[in-house]
């Protein structure tokens, strides 16, 4: 498990985490969403140690992350696998050699053996036949495929997500948070992903946390979170019509005022708003 | 800032891999300047030689000894500011930017020591290797362009060469190329390495690495002479 307690980070004058504590639930997707420059990405830097917090403590498994020496933090590091939102695939190697990478390092396995763990990665991640393929000649899809394949060779213990589906179609946005769902229940893996697509927030959040300007504002389940009476937080989640027509219908459903199947037939024939 | 690195064998990978692209890579573009350079160097000594009591032969010496001196690692450490330093700037720069150096972070490397170390020492053992080959060409240069040109036969040239050799210039040439080497790759690595921002500012950075080093070597070369030529 991770838990974080009181960090702050600035950066100069300007406070980005302010005194943000949360706990990211083992074995579950964690998701840490909020509007961009809310403080999400430096969270998740701090979390994986690419930012070194102001104050505060980060612990792995009761550790303390920011205070250990470097070796110990190495062996933490060795237990992390990241996506990035660009997917930082190594450009001038080929798929399989980017997968193969973490396993050449830090490995003393046969080429062979290698070979074969860097095989069903990819086939866990629907990539079989594009080992020799460089990362310029794949999509964007492909590559957030590739970059997951990477993080989970090594079997980790937690998975970052910053922006997995940033610059995906939303049907290939769905296939990489079904992978990313899957491959945290398949591996027991602690998955913390960074977002502000409510479709994966509705689709995979086993546990949600809402940052607004440096602040944890919220957290809770994606059950919880339709219900919410958070200003800021509805205010973020339904910042379109189409959500909040969606989020009333719901409400209507759930009260048994509507019948479900007529009422979409209204929402599809009228432009105005279900409820008045 | 640098440590033990997490699996030796990778790192000797690497190492091999950027000794490959900074010697062979910049071997062709050494081999045209060194041998001009040379050339020209004895076209114009021989321009200037105009007393008809200096022998010929001196031509060979002088062209020799500007070769040794200062154009092989002076002249080509700053051409390989350009190839070389622009090369390690933008490469990595391209790394940071787009994630990568983050991502082998998160791995648990240390990219210091995977990425910048591997093309200092690569920089440090295959330069002066470079600069021993410029001589070679560049006093060649000047033996093919004297008698294509006839201002010089070829064993006078030969001859000249061998009268008056200091070896100690070829050592005070390596000193210089071993330093030039450590300028030109670790200047442009920590320009490349701190790049902020997108592709905009990886040129940048690529352009002020190749400034800086050139500067650099000047000083450098300044300090050196009058330091072990006095």
């Amino acid at each position: 498990m991770i838990e974080v307690k009181n960090i702050r980070k600035s950066f100069g004058e300007n406070i980005i985490l302010n005194d943000v504590s949360a706990q990211m639930q083992a074995g579950k997707c964690n998701l840490i969403i909020g509007a961009s420059g809310s403080g999400k990405t430096v969270f998740m830097k701090c979390l994986v140690g690419l930012f070194e917090p102001d104050s505060g403590e980060i612990l792995y498994q009761g550790q303390d992350f920011t205070s250990m020496s470097v070796d110990d933090k190495k062996e933490i590091r060795k237990q992390i696998g990241m996506l990035f939102q660009g997917s930082a695939l190594f450009d001038s190697q080929t798929v399989e050699k980017n997968v193969m990478f973490p396993l050449d390092m830090f490995t003393k396995e046969s080429h062979s053996a290698k070979l074969k763990r860097v095989n069903e990665a990819l086939d866990r991640v629907n990539l079989e036949d594009s080992n020799k393929k460089f990362p310029a000649e794949l999509s964007g899809g492909m590559k957030k495929r590739v970059g997951i394949a990477r993080a989970i060779v090594l079997n980790p213990k937690y998975l970052f997500c910053d922006e997995p589906n940033s610059g995906l179609d939303p049907k290939t946005s769905l296939v990489i948070d079904k992978l990313i769902q899957e491959i945290t229940q398949e591996y027991n893996i602690t998955t913390i992903v960074n977002t502000h697509d409510m479709n994966s927030v509705m689709e995979i959040g086993d546990h949600i946390i809402y940052m607004h300007q440096g602040l944890k504002e919220w957290e809770g389940t994606r059950k919880e979170i339709i219900f919410s009476k958070n200003e800021l937080l509805n205010e973020f989640i339904f910042a379109s019509e189409f959500l909040k027509d969606a989020k009333d219908m719901r409400m209507l459903e759930l009260s048994g005022k509507i019948d479900n199947d007529r009422n979409m037939d209204d929402i599809l024939n009228n432009d105005g708003p279900l409820v008045q | 800032m640098f440590s033990k690195p997490e699996n030796g064998k990778m790192y000797w990978k690497e190492l091999m891999h950027q000794c490959s692209e900074i010697g062979f890579g910049s071997l062709g573009i050494v081999a045209i300047i060194s041998f001009f350079i040379g050339a020209v160097s004895a076209l114009q000594t021989a321009y200037q030689l105009v007393s008809p009591v200096i022998p010929k032969s001196t031509i060979a010496q002088i062209v020799r000894d500007t070769v040794i001196l200062e154009f092989a690692p002076t002249l080509v450490c700053i051409v390989l500011a350009g190839v070389v330093g622009s090369k390690i700037a933008s490469e990595l720069g391209n790394m940071r930017v787009s994630e990568q150096i983050d991502a082998l972070e998160i791995m648990g490397i240390n990219t210091k020591t995977y990425l910048v170390l591997p093309k200092i020492l690569a920089a440090m053992i295959m330069i002066p290797l470079l600069v021993v080959v410029s001589m070679a060409l560049g006093i060649y240069g000047g033996r093919v362009a004297g008698t294509a040109s006839g201002i010089i036969a070829a064993n006078v040239y030969d001859k000249g060469l061998n009268q008056n050799f200091v070896p100690y210039n070829v050592f005070f040439a390596l000193v210089k190329s071993y330093t030039f080497a450590f300028l030109i790759s670790s200047i442009p690595a920590y320009f490349g390495y701190y790049v902020v921002g997108g592709s905009l500012e990886i040129g940048r950075a690529s352009t002020k690495a190749v400034v800086v080093s050139c500067v650099a070597i000047l000083c450098a070369d300044y300090i050196l002479t009058a330091v072990l030529l006095q």
